[in-house]
């Protein structure tokens, strides 16, 4: 009996998250617009959806930004995260509280004081600007994904590559990076996620003009939803799936000795 | 539309001495170190944070405290606690007959209170909603856990404002719910474009970040504390209320955390599903920056905005001093 | 004043940090072919020292000079030193040969040339075939050994090694201790080692430099810094000892405890306050009525090599060592060769641990 009202429990609240999403995706099969009725079965909205520039290139420019915004929040936070550790209790903790600094900022300011900074300086807002927009709120995380590997390493690992002949370059590149290399994965990873969802940042650094993904299904949200964008929806939620499944295989192998 | 420009050039030239100084200590700590000390490696770093964040708040606080032409002004935050401020002033200025119209405009200060019970109320919910599930999930064996903490983040990564926009799908007047009902026979419900969806898309989308926490803290409690509370003669309530839930306490700061903080600041969910009825506070913001063009008091409302957060957060982590809690990273 | 034959020279070195002295005036010379010991209690600037030699700390203030030349601002990779540290260090994504060769690939020696020196590297340090293991599925004397092979297939001039016995087991360690003492001598190359364990030190070493609270207090071979120590810490460090405060009457005699003594010290004046210092072993129980001094057995304790006895003589607790057992509670009498009783000048806070005390020394 218990047993039932715990899991019973746990599968309302399941529905409650998954009810909207199943509606999007039975709504993308929809042949018609009706939001309530149901027209027929029809792929249509999917291949509209692929003639559609606008979400295309929103597709585009949303998928490259997080690309690039995440590589280069990985290196400029894991050498930060290098440098950190490194340092004396004082300047760790200002450096610290700086990283903190951005999360603990709702995105809507943060957004905002970007915004602020750029028409300031007469920079147009537009790709360029977002993609700055991101790398910025990103690289707080990846510094937070690497900073734990950096202290479980044997801290003399480092100078025993200086004692041996390597110049710091090479003991960073062949030492300290193959042993951290698991957060900066985690880190760059995170950063893409947070890069693709983002939607309120981008709204206030960027142009009309250049839209990502979120971006664009607000402005459209404001007319209405089309039902390409259940189309949207439905793919991405697939695509999820998909990622999920791998990233689950991989974790279920033998993990190597390490 | 945008502020024009009218900074002083001192400040421009401050700025420049400002990172000229900050490029020649990076050169200054790269010769000294003579390749040991590794710290140099955060300076550009420190340079993008600086150019990216501290400046940019700095920049906040300068609207925020001056006027349209630059001059230095408390006018915002009068206007924040008073809308009509302005106006109050010409009638003031125009002469006693006038002082009968002087009235305190609330609007501000009204939508901020709004904000604050509503992210009160939805944090209530997602707690009173979220305990039980994290619970639940750290209840079973360890299989079904993993699987249904993989389901509970499937949308999460959703985006959200596809989501959310579902919800539209659902509640309209013409939407699921209301044709269901009203093949039933019932009269349809007004249900969006109220204060009740937004709450709804509030808990919606803040839900997975209380559930997250608290199955964290519960997950590292260590099972013979359980065990060992049983030993000593403690039932199952006695149990939970004297050893799992203050051990989940941080897991439980940390929801309340992530889930207030969006919330008394979100504007997309009060704005798709409430339109224009429900304005929250970062609807306000949004507002005076881009629709009134108004910089200095949409500077003035981020302050008070980021203040409140900061107490809020300050006062939280008094709560849970060792920052415990199981967080999203 | 540098002297040809000296390898590492360091003069006057101070090392400050956040405003504390680690290091107070060091100055020390180590010459070619050396096993110098560091020997001192945790936290007396033994390990930054070598730090310093091995260019991880750069000195505040002073001369680091190796082979004559000041390389106090030479950075670690162009010392001709290696280091073994005290956890090993090795590279947890390399395997056990590539750890190895890891310094020979820097210095871009032939494939060909490294295969070699790694296996005779790995015959050295007994580890023959275990090239291919990763470094985790070894135990910590392979680990240990891997670290040693690691450093030494640099020929360095100089090996420096941080306490890297801690972690073994004292079978191991004992053996370890052999080892690595044969190595030296069989390779010639100069030791620098660094540790708290006075057994060890006197063991190993040529030379034995102890410290204590970032100074040096005294240098010298195993066997005078055992037999001579220059003060009451080094007394108490090296070796069991018993120390109390005494009066120096006149020249070869003492007072302490309560009775006069004849011994071989001289020159501190008369009735001077002065440091006693008498090994256990050196303390010979006699008859009661022909010892210089007479105590009850307060404990007896079996230590397999001797018996350790404490003796409340009334004044103090002596520890005596000595094959001989005495029952507990007898009434025995001490007695004790003059050669034997260690005079020195009293330090500012002296240790007294045989009056069940214990007070820090410095």
């Amino acid at each position: 009996m218990r047993k039932l009202v715990k899991r019973g429990y746990l599968a309302l609240i399941l529905l409650f998250l998954y009810i909207p999403i199943i509606v999007l995706i039975l709504q993308s099969f929809n042949a018609g617009k009706s939001r309530a009725k149901w027209e027929g079965f029809s792929l249509q909205w999917y291949s509209e959806l692929f003639k559609d520039q606008a979400i295309m290139k929103a597709l585009y420019v949303t998928l490259s930004i997080a690309v690039i915004a995440a590589i280069a929040a990985t290196v400029l936070g894991t050498l930060a995260a290098i440098g950190i550790h490194a340092m004396r209790k004082r300047p760790q903790a200002v450096m610290m509280t700086m990283t903190n600094l951005p999360m603990t900022m709702p995105d809507i300011v943060t957004g905002i004081s970007l915004m602020i900074l750029f028409t300031f300086s007469k920079i147009e807002r537009g790709y360029i600007t977002m993609l700055l927009a991101h790398i910025t709120f990103n690289t707080p995380y990846v510094i937070l994904s690497v900073l734990p590997k950096l202290k479980q390493m044997n801290k003399h690992t480092y100078e025993a590559a200086l004692d041996l002949g390597a110049s710091p370059t090479y003991a960073l590149v062949h030492v300290i990076l193959p042993e951290i290399s698991p957060g900066v994965i985690t880190g760059l990873l995170l950063a893409f996620t947070l890069s693709l969802d983002d939607f309120v940042i981008s709204y206030f650094t960027t142009s009309p003009m250049v839209q990502n993904l979120s971006t664009l299904i607000y402005s459209k949200a404001r007319i209405g939803i089309e039902p390409t964008l259940n189309a949207l929806s439905a793919l991405m939620f697939l695509a999820l799936l998909v990622l999920l499944l791998i990233v689950n295989r991989r974790a279920s192998k033998p993990a190597k000795a390490r | 539309m945008n502020q024009s420009l009218s900074l002083p050039s001192w400040m421009l030239w401050l700025l420049g001495l400002f990172l000229l100084g900050f490029v020649l200590l990076a050169v200054y700590s790269v010769k000294r170190t003579n390749g040991i000390r590794r710290s140099f490696f955060a300076s550009p770093y420190s340079l993008w944070m600086v150019l990216f964040t501290i400046v940019p708040c700095v920049l906040i606080a300068y609207y925020a405290l001056t006027d349209a032409n630059g001059a230095f002004t408390l006018d915002n935050f009068r206007n924040f606690w008073d809308s009509n401020y302005s106006v109050n002033q010409l009638y003031t200025q125009m002469g006693p007959e006038y002082e009968v119209l002087i009235q305190r405009g609330t609007v501000n200060i009204g939508i901020l209170v709004y904000s604050l019970w509503m992210a009160l109320l939805c944090t209530i919910i997602c707690l009173v909603l979220g305990y039980p599930a994290a619970y639940f999930m750290a209840d079973r064996n360890i299989k079904i856990g993993s699987i249904l903490v993989v389901l509970f983040i499937i949308p999460m990564w959703m985006n959200f404002l596809l989501r959310t926009i579902a919800w539209m799908t659902l509640l309209e007047d013409q939407g699921l719910i209301n044709t269901l009902l009203k093949s039933l026979g019932f009269h349809s419900v007004q249900l969006m474009y109220n204060d009740r969806a937004v709450l709804l898309g509030m808990v919606y989308n803040f839900l997975p970040f209380m559930v997250f926490p608290i199955y964290t803290s519960l997950t590292k409690m260590d099972s013979k504390l359980l065990e060992a509370a049983q030993d000593l003669g403690a039932n199952h309530l006695h149990t939970f209320w004297r050893v799992t839930a203050p051990l989940s306490l941080p897991g439980v700061i940390s929801g309340i955390t992530m889930v207030f903080m969006p919330s008394v600041t979100t504007f997309f969910i009060p704005r798709i599903l409430g339109g224009g009825n429900t304005m929250m506070f970062g609807d306000l913001i949004e507002n005076r920056f881009l629709t009134e063009g108004n910089w200095n008091l949409g500077s003035a409302l981020s302050l008070i905005m980021m203040v409140l957060i900061l107490i809020s957060l300050s006062v939280l982590r008094k709560a849970d001093p060792e920052g415990e809690g199981g967080g999203m990273i | 004043m540098v002297e040809k034959e000296h390898l590492i020279d360091l003069q006057h070195i101070c090392k400050e940090y956040d405003d504390t002295a680690v290091l107070t005036d060091i100055n020390l010379y180590i010459r070619k072919k050396e096993f110098v010991t560091l020997l001192g209690p945790s936290g007396c600037g033994k390990t930054t020292t070598l730090r310093i030699i091995g260019g991880f700390e750069y000195p505040t203030s002073g001369t680091l000079l190796f082979e004559g030349k000041d390389i106090g601002a030479m950075p670690p990779y162009k010392r001709k030193v290696n280091t073994i540290f005290q956890k090993y260090a090795l590279f947890p994504h390399l395997n056990v040969f590539d750890n190895i060769a890891f310094g020979q690939k820097i210095a871009k020696v032939p494939t060909k040339e490294i295969n070699i020196r790694v296996e005779k590297m790995l015959e050295l340090v007994n580890l023959i075939g275990y090239g291919k293991r990763s470094v985790d599925q070894l135990s910590g004397g392979q680990q240990q050994r891997v670290a040693i092979a690691r450093a030494l297939v640099n020929e360095p001039q100089v090996l420096l090694l941080d306490e890297p016995l801690g972690a073994l087991d004292l079978k191991l360690r004992k053996d370890m201790q052999l080892e690595l003492k044969r190595m030296q001598q069989a390779l010639g190359i100069t030791f620098l080692y660094v540790t708290h364990d006075q057994e060890e030190a006197l063991t190993m070493s040529d030379t034995v430099v102890v410290m204590s609270d970032g100074r040096i207090l005294q240098i010298g071979d195993p066997k005078s810094v055992y037999d001579e120590p220059a003060n009451a810490f080094v007394a108490d460090f090296i070796g069991e000892s018993n120390i109390m405060r005494g009066v120096m009457l006149q020249d070869e005699l003492v007072r302490f405890s309560g009775a006069n003594f004849p011994c071989v010290d001289a020159g501190f004046g008369e009735n001077q306050p002065v440091d006693v210092v008498v090994r256990p072993e050196d303390i010979m129980i006699v008859g009661n009525d022909i010892g210089q001094i007479t105590g009850i057995v307060q404990s007896v304790l079996f230590k397999g090599v001797h018996y350790e006895m404490m003796i409340d003589t009334g004044e103090t607790i002596f520890k005596v060592h000595s094959t001989v057992m005495q029952a507990q509670g007898s009434n025995v009498g001490l007695s004790i060769v003059p050669y034997n009783i260690h005079i020195m000048k009293p330090m500012l806070r002296p240790v007294l641990p045989s009056e069940g005390e214990e007070e820090e020394a410095l």
